[in-house]
């Protein structure tokens, strides 16, 4: 996960690390599950080596392993700021499998159609499990929202192997 | 699990033409088919791949020119019109890309319609009627006309009255052809419940999104299936990848 997104939620008010941990899962759901909970701790021992993010010792809470409390440097704020201004999709990894059929027809190794029908395969498999967990989360979830982005680009990826499969099916008025 | 329970429906070597000579077309081409009770099963292809006429075929709407197909344990590519008309209306619950609803009818009178024509006592019929509106989330809909109601609700007043004969098996024909994204989850969510509690499902669909509901996954293209995929068990767990988690 990028550093950025621990320094922008911070940006809220000064906050422990266990806080920023419970932020974070409320807004993954269960894609939370899988994260690793030193995670932020390392991000934010980094973020304070470069003058992001600064820490003070809490009192009176000596039962709690982490008793810092973490805040943005102005630096801090301002990357924040940068970071939300800025326009950033990630990139779609399209061309390597477009030029696995490429190769497959060439050399004759593999029939496309059936690396496109093991690709749907996984796919599916993928969307199932995205589209449960979407279905499992109650109306409005920011969780629910992350979900149903993944069951959308599934889907684009679904009918981009349609169409793949369309233009490797053999024509029966060419052969 | 679905793969023990007893086979609801089974088809053997079927198959439908259309035409002659040079004309012939194999519109289903020596299809073999086992579905599990409590079994929900996708067939996905290109438009023209044969996917409807199989339906048909499965539901006894239309009759194959070869092949053996069995019905909740009774044989259909041999039975005379009258029996096969019970038939269908007894064990087969229909839903189609258009809904068929009759317009003039409310959605409680729709649903009930199945019930009446199979004989059952008006009162009886009207009680499963009205549950079952309140099973698909439109109790407050029962007096709407088809008119009055979204796609989306639509939809589950038909698949209300594809349950009211308490099928042994629903046909889903494009059940989300003609609904939107919202209409369309709803409708997923439906089926979910519906395979919960143990309907047999076949759905026949270009949508990803409804396939994806299923057990089994079963590809057509010219007739024939070419693949087949269990979508249960596989690969959970990683959906956090997919988001850029890890």
């Amino acid at each position: 996960m990028q550093q950025e997104v621990i320094l922008a939620m911070l940006a809220k008010e000064p906050s422990h690390g266990y806080e920023l941990r419970a932020r974070l899962r409320q807004a993954l759901g269960p894609l939370g599950d899988a994260m690793n909970d030193g995670h932020v701790y390392v991000t934010l021992t980094r973020l304070e080596k470069a003058g992001l993010v600064t820490s003070e010792q809490a009192t009176g809470l000596a039962d709690r392993p982490d008793r810092k409390v973490y805040g943005l440097t102005p630096a801090g704020q301002e990357r924040v700021t940068g970071w939300l201004a800025e326009v950033s999709w990630p990139k779609p990894d399209l061309a390597e499998f477009h030029l696995k059929l490429v190769a497959a027809a060439a050399a004759g190794l593999a029939d496309p159609l059936s690396i496109v029908d093991a690709q749907r395969r996984e796919l599916l498999r993928r969307l199932r499990d995205a589209q449960r967990a979407a279905l499992a989360e109650p109306d409005g979830s920011a969780a629910g929202l992350l979900l149903e982005g993944i069951v959308l680009r599934l889907q684009a990826d679904l009918r981009w192997l349609e169409a793949c499969e369309r233009n490797w099916t053999p024509r029966k008025d060419r052969s | 699990m679905s793969d023990t329970g007893a086979s609801v429906l089974r088809a053997r070597g079927l198959r439908k033409e259309y035409g002659q000579g040079e004309g012939l077309v194999r519109a289903v081409d020596e299809v073999d088919l086992d579905v599990a009770s409590g079994e929900t099963v996708a067939v996905m292809g290109p438009s023209g791949c044969g996917k409807s006429t199989l339906l048909h075929l499965l539901g006894g709407l239309d009759r194959p020119t070869g092949g053996e197909l069995w019905l909740a344990g009774q044989r259909l590519d041999q039975m005379g019109e009258r029996a096969l008309a019970r038939l269908r209306r007894g064990a087969v619950g229909f839903v189609f890309q258009a809904f068929h609803l009759m317009d003039e009818l409310t959605a409680v009178e729709n649903v009930e319609l199945p019930a009446l024509l199979a004989g059952q006592p008006a009162r009886a019929a009207r009680r499963r009627a009205s549950a079952l509106l309140d099973r698909v989330g439109l109790a407050d809909r029962a007096a709407f006309l088809p008119s009055a109601l979204s796609g989306g609700q639509r939809q589950r007043v038909a698949i209300a009255r594809a349950l009211v004969s308490e099928p042994a098996v629903v046909l889903a024909d494009e059940p989300t052809g003609n609904l939107d994204s919202q209409a369309t989850v709803e409708v997923l969510r439906l089926f979910e419940d519906l395979h919960e509690a143990g309907q047999t499902l076949i759905i026949v669909t270009h949508d990803s999104r409804i396939a994806a509901t299923a057990d089994r996954l079963i590809s057509m293209r010219d007739g024939a299936f070419i693949d087949e995929t269990r979508l249960t068990g596989g690969s959970t767990g990683n959906l956090g990848s997919l988001a850029g988690l890890t």
